[in-house]
């Protein structure tokens, strides 16, 4: 659906981007994860045919966006950063507005508003003007104008910034339930976002790719040996003892504020490639401690960010 | 053609959403009836005086209501439109650019073009209410005198393409900067060279002189308010308002090679 083939772009002698390529197939939500600075907006922009790149190319559901750009724009719904919108209009009016604009069939114009107004929570302000709205309520209708002529491909940048957490979990359930239709484009650099709404990530930094995959891949890939959380009632200098015993484990070390009496937690850390999954819980209940929890420490994608970039 | 439809109707909203039109208007209409009031006040002075003083009555002009009444009017409302049509057009870009609202606008299926028209010819609109507005003062000297109606109603032929000449450089300055203040201070500056470009006519060489006055304003509205419409005045209108709207379709297609 979108394809980014090495894709560059220069202010004057800054590079944003230099050498860009990714694709996206139809039903995807593709996660564009980088700091800020990284060229996610400016990739974004190319895409939406704000502006031409410098080199490489382009295409979205088929057209170049350099040779054909109307048709372009008219398959996508594009959701800026910072969500520029008109204060001077209602927000009924903005989104007619859109829907016109976008090539929606006049006599359809009103159900599409109707229904898009519905979808996005915004049929209580629908006759408010747009600048006397709260950021949660502007950034729905932003949402709104993108989604109004029902468009193959979502390009949003940013699309939970400045939120609160309630209306970001709101507009995320909102995202996820536009896939599967639509092919999504998502950038941000908040990365439980990623892990939650998407189902492939370019990360992007200084304007270069330096990842493509799935969030749990990514994960995998990235993370050395596994680590296992532990929560044991027992004495702590034993349970480290009997811990460290254990076939496979590298390092224990204990990270809680119980003190000393009864509970711990317990971070064991396995050799590498060494699977001891099955070998810990035996041990303290033969000991007759109580196990209060045993899961897996996953690296959480801020993690491997972390690693990627750092890398570099 | 819908597209440029839709922005025109989304673009005079907004005129009439915010105090803008409003005050401007308003501003116009009473500035230009303090001009209108004083000179059909003297006029009418002289026009007393005149029954008991032959000299006075002697004098051409004086007591023509053409001469001493409309046309002081067109000039005066084309000097005044000097100053309000800055203020109508300095938002036009500049504030899509300021909000960033112009990427959304950008990134919809629209072509420049029909943003610029549907723009250009929002703030026409405006600008043929507030025109239409000062028929009243005509209307007035129809009812209390007896003017030639032809000069009248060149001179609001020709008050049409000047106020067109005033927004389309106002649009091109809009569009170079994202502040309106500069948009007006650009627009309005500009707008005033052209306007008195022929005072130094007389200090310039033969050809140059001609050009320099070729090239004013001023020089080509002076036909329209004796009554006298002259194709090579409208050609220049049209050519200057070409130029400029040709000018801001080239700053906004700037956007794709600058860097």
């Amino acid at each position: 659906m979108i394809e980014v083939e090495n894709l560059t772009k220069y202010y004057g002698n800054y590079y944003a981007l230099k050498g860009v390529t990714f694709s996206v197939a139809k039903g995807e939500i593709l996660g564009f994860l980088g700091p800020n600075g990284a060229g996610k907006t400016t990739t974004m922009r190319i895409l939406t045919c704000f502006f031409p790149a410098t080199g490489g190319k382009a295409r979205v559901a088929g057209f170049d966006v350099f040779e054909e750009p109307l048709e372009v724009r008219k398959r996508i719904g594009y959701l800026p950063e910072n969500v520029p919108l008109y204060k001077d209009i209602t927000v009924e009016d903005y989104l007619e507005f859109a829907a016109g604009i976008k090539g929606v069939a006049r006599r359809d114009v009103k159900n599409a508003v109707t229904k898009v107004m519905d979808e996005c929570v915004l049929t209580d302000v629908a006759y408010k003007f747009i600048g006397e709205l709260s950021k949660g309520y502007r950034q729905r209708v932003g949402l709104a104008q993108a989604l109004v002529n029902d468009p193959e491909v979502l390009i949003l940048d940013e699309p939970t910034i400045g939120l609160d957490p309630r209306q970001i979990i709101e507009i995320r359930k909102l995202i996820k339930n536009l896939a599967g239709r639509r092919t999504i484009i998502l950038s941000t650099h908040i990365l439980p976002e990623v892990s939650m709404t998407c189902q492939r990530v370019v990360i992007i930094n200084e304007g270069k790719v330096i990842a493509v995959d799935t969030p749990q891949n990514l994960t995998a890939k990235v993370q050395g040996a596994s680590r296992f959380l532990v929560k044991i009632d027992g004495p702590s200098q034993d349970v480290m003892k009997e811990l460290r015993a254990i076939n496979g484990v590298e390092r224990v070390t204990r990270r809680d504020e119980y003190g000393n009496n009864g509970v711990g937690e317990y971070v064991v850390e396995a050799i590498k490639d060494r699977d001891i999954k099955r070998n810990i819980a035996p041990v303290i209940v033969n000991k007759g401690w109580a196990l209060l929890e045993l899961r897996p420490q996953e690296m959480s994608l801020e993690d491997i960010f972390v690693k990627l970039v750092t890398k570099e | 053609m819908r597209n440029f439809y839709l922005i025109f109707k989304k673009e005079l909203k907004s005129y009439f959403a915010s105090p803008i039109a409003y005050v401007v208007i308003t501003m116009f209409l009473i500035l230009t009836g303090y001009f209108f009031y004083n000179s059909f006040a003297l006029f009418s002075t002289i026009s007393f005086q005149a029954t008991v003083n032959p000299m006075l009555a002697k004098q051409v002009g004086l007591l023509n209501i053409t001469e001493s009444v409309v046309r002081p009017l067109f000039g005066n409302i084309s000097v005044i439109l000097l100053l309000m049509v800055p203020l109508l057009t300095m938002r036009l870009f500049s504030e899509e650019k300021k909000s960033g609202t112009i990427e959304l606008l950008l990134t919809y299926p629209v072509t420049d073009m029909q943003v610029l028209l549907g723009k250009f010819l929002s703030c026409m609109a405006v600008f043929a209410i507030m025109i239409a507005l000062t028929a009243l003062y005509p209307v007035l000297l129809i009812v209390f005198g007896q003017p030639e109606t032809g000069p009248i109603l060149t001179g609001y032929i020709g008050l049409f393409f000047v106020g067109a000449s005033f927004v389309s450089l106002g649009i091109f300055a809009s569009s170079l900067t994202e502040n309106q203040i500069i948009a007006a201070t650009v627009a309005f500056g500009l707008l005033l060279l052209f306007w008195m470009i022929s005072f130094s006519a007389s200090l310039a060489g033969q050809t140059f002189g001609d050009i320099l006055s070729y090239i004013s304003i001023t020089t080509h509205f002076e036909g329209f308010a004796k009554g006298v419409v002259d194709t090579e005045d409208i050609v220049y209108y049209l050519l200057f308002i070409t130029l400029f709207l040709f000018l801001t379709l080239r700053i906004l297609e700037s956007k794709k090679w600058r860097g």
